[in-house]
């Protein structure tokens, strides 16, 4: 469709089998990790992902990397199917997609020197170009100084380690980067440089991303537009400034209204206190209907039994979907 | 599609000294290294061991009071004597000296477990890691489930079967020992190998479209070496023990030469009627050997271990 869509995620699912039950039919218990996502992220854009541990952010970043393939659902990068070579993804295909995980203790080689550790992408995707001359200048783009290029991961800090991992995932000259939590394993006075620096090399390399987060401020601060997932689903796709001001889905206002704030400035950011009621419910054992009903404070009977459709509303002028009966209702539609 | 801006690449990056800082960080970490390695006395004392029985025998034609005795020899006059006086550990039945018996018996030993080694650790790390690495997948059951064949049967048994099989002589006694001794490999670096492939790093490598060899070989196979290598060091002993088992059986190394575990063989028919000497000095070597290698092998593996805290 429009071409300022870089990535399309269609009906996605990913079912972890776990285990067998019965002891004739066998029958897999499965983990629904994702269980039918769609979203598009925009070229240019910093396409936030939020939710709770355990609800399928991260997933998604892997089935995107082709560290998994998905149960069902596709995902297409500029119009190109990600998965039409199964998982033997093209060269030119990987270079244009890379990642940043979240803890760069595990995510860089503690037996290879930073030099060794550029050298990778850029020996497998620019084999033509000066290696040493490519490193320092990718050392320089993230303002690390060249000598850093003999040093082993643990002489670096966390933060500078990071930055290390940013500094791969551009070796490629990706288009979409993704990022998985990068900075929940740093230190607070450090997340802001690397959030920073990200924000600078977006601007500079026309880079898109998408950011997987369970800090809420930190999405506040970088996204331009938020899905908010609930065990698998996603439950709200907004704007990020109408996300954050006037939330739809009762997940949504559940969760910001659960941020804890010190000034009143802050204060009168957050919407209407609710209260947050029970635990997150097992992603093996899914309730039916919409997920949330358990939870939910607003619920209603046909919640308990009907999923809800992911429906367009008009509340604040711009793309705002929400999966919620409350909504279809409004909307006068009726779900199947 | 965005091309990263290019900015100056600086004019000087003097290369000789960055080699020089990443030559001096080489040297910091090995007297680190010795430093932690030092404070165990017993370490110390099993390098030392080690470092003596190499040494003896490198120059054991030059150390040896009657190099000769390990070629075809008799001198029945001064057979069986006592220890004391021209022989220090006495003479065996014909009158062949124990003490360089005992010395060119030490080459042997370490070349059976130099040999046995470099055989054994890279088929069996190789196998182990590409098993480990392909978890779950067929490659991975068709080579544990042949290296669980070979773990099931008790090792010296095998050890002695395939040795027996064969003509008794050195090079048959080791290939007797690798073929029992390569599955400890293959066990020990599966499990690591199919721990480390989950690491981020192997995803990373994986999803930057890097090639199976450089994922085992660069990314794995680096994070396995220091155990790996301490199991080399507490193996030695072992391997020396287990070829000085097959020749006190008859099954390694043969006479004339003077293996360690020949000597006690031989030694031991002189046991009851007083000739203690022939046996036992050669036993107390075998004993020297393993317990020097030994101790030098707990002291590298509490230095690794220490490492990767």
């Amino acid at each position: 469709m429009s071409d300022d869509i870089i990535l399309r995620v269609e009906n996605l699912r990913k079912h972890f089998i776990v285990g067998r039950k019965g002891l004739i039919k066998r029958e897999p218990i499965t983990v629904k990790a994702v269980d039918g996502v769609s979203f598009n992220v925009r070229r240019g854009e910093t396409f936030g992902i939020v939710g709770e541990s355990g609800s399928g952010k991260s997933t998604i970043a892997y089935i995107t990397m082709g560290m998994y393939l998905p149960t069902s659902g596709t995902i297409t990068f500029n119009d190109r199917d990600l998965f039409g070579h199964g998982d033997r993804r093209p060269l030119d295909l990987r270079k244009e997609v890379q990642i940043v995980f979240q803890d760069p203790g595990s995510s860089l080689n503690p037996r290879r020197t930073i030099r060794q550790i550029l050298e990778l992408p850029l020996s497998i995707h620019q084999p033509e170009k000066d290696r040493l001359t490519e490193i320092i200048r990718l050392l320089e783009l993230v303002d690390l100084p060249p000598e850093f290029m003999h040093k082993y991961p643990r002489q670096l800090s966390g933060g500078e380690r990071q930055i290390v991992a940013i500094a791969r995932a551009l070796a490629t000259n990706p288009s979409l980067v993704i990022l998985d939590e990068p900075t929940s394993a740093l230190d607070v006075s450090v997340q802001g440089k690397v959030l920073n620096l990200l924000i600078r090399l977006q601007r500079e390399l026309n880079l898109t991303y998408m950011f997987i987060t369970h800090d809420l401020s930190v999405m506040r601060n970088l996204a331009s537009r938020v899905a908010i997932m609930y065990l698998g689903r996603v439950a709200e796709v907004a704007e990020a400034v109408h996300f954050f001001e006037s939330p739809q889905h009762p997940y949504t206002q559940m969760l910001l209204s659960s941020i804890p704030v010190l000034t009143e400035a802050e204060e009168a950011l957050r919407p209407a206190q609710i209260r947050s009621t029970g635990e997150i419910p097992s992603p093996v054992d899914l309730p039916s209907g919409c997920s949330f009903h358990t939870r939910c404070p607003q619920v209603m009977d046909h919640c308990r039994h009907i999923d809800p459709l992911m429906v367009p509303i008009d509340v604040t002028g711009s793309d705002h979907i929400v999966r919620c009966h409350l909504f279809e209702q409004a909307n006068g539609q009726v779900s199947s | 599609m965005a091309e990263i801006a290019v900015s100056p690449v600086p004019e000087v990056i003097d290369a000789a000294a960055l080699a020089r800082i990443q030559r001096q960080n080489r040297r910091e970490n090995l007297g680190r290294m010795w430093f932690k390695f030092s404070r165990n006395p017993l370490s110390v004392i099993g390098l030392l061991m080690v470092i003596a029985i190499i040494l003896l025998a490198i120059f054991a034609e030059f150390v040896t009071p009657f190099p000769d005795h390990v070629r075809p020899f008799t001198d029945f006059v001064n057979a069986k004597k006592p220890p004391g006086g021209e022989y220090l550990l006495g003479t065996d039945q014909f009158g062949r000296d124990i003490l360089s018996r005992i010395v060119f018996g030490f080459r042997f030993s370490l070349l059976m477990a130099v040999v046995v080694l470099t055989l054994v650790v890279p088929v069996g790390v190789t196998l182990g890691m590409v098993a480990g690495y392909f978890q779950g997948t067929i490659i991975d059951t068709i080579i544990m489930r042949i290296t669980d064949i070979f773990l099931s049967v008790p090792p010296l048994i095998l050890a002695l079967a395939i040795a027996s099989v064969l003509t008794p002589n050195l090079t048959n006694s080791m290939v007797a020992v690798s073929l029992m001794w390569w599955p400890w490999y293959a066990r020990l670096v599966y499990g690591l190998s199919s721990a480390l492939r989950t690491e981020y790093f192997v995803s990373s490598a994986e999803t930057i479209g890097a090639r199976t060899p450089h994922i085992l070989f660069r990314e794995i196979l680096p994070n396995m070496i220091s155990p790996i290598f301490t199991k080399m060091s507490l193996d030695v002993g072992w391997v020396i023990i287990i070829g000085s088992m097959l020749s006190f059986l008859g099954l390694g190394v043969q006479e004339p030469q003077p293996g360690l575990g020949t000597m006690v063989a031989k030694g031991s028919d002189y046991l009851p009627t007083g000739q203690w000497w022939m046996a036992i000095f050669p036993a107390l070597a075998i004993v020297v050997v393993v317990l020097g290698f030994n101790l030098l092998g707990d002291g590298l593996r509490d230095l690794f271990s220490a490492e990767e805290v």
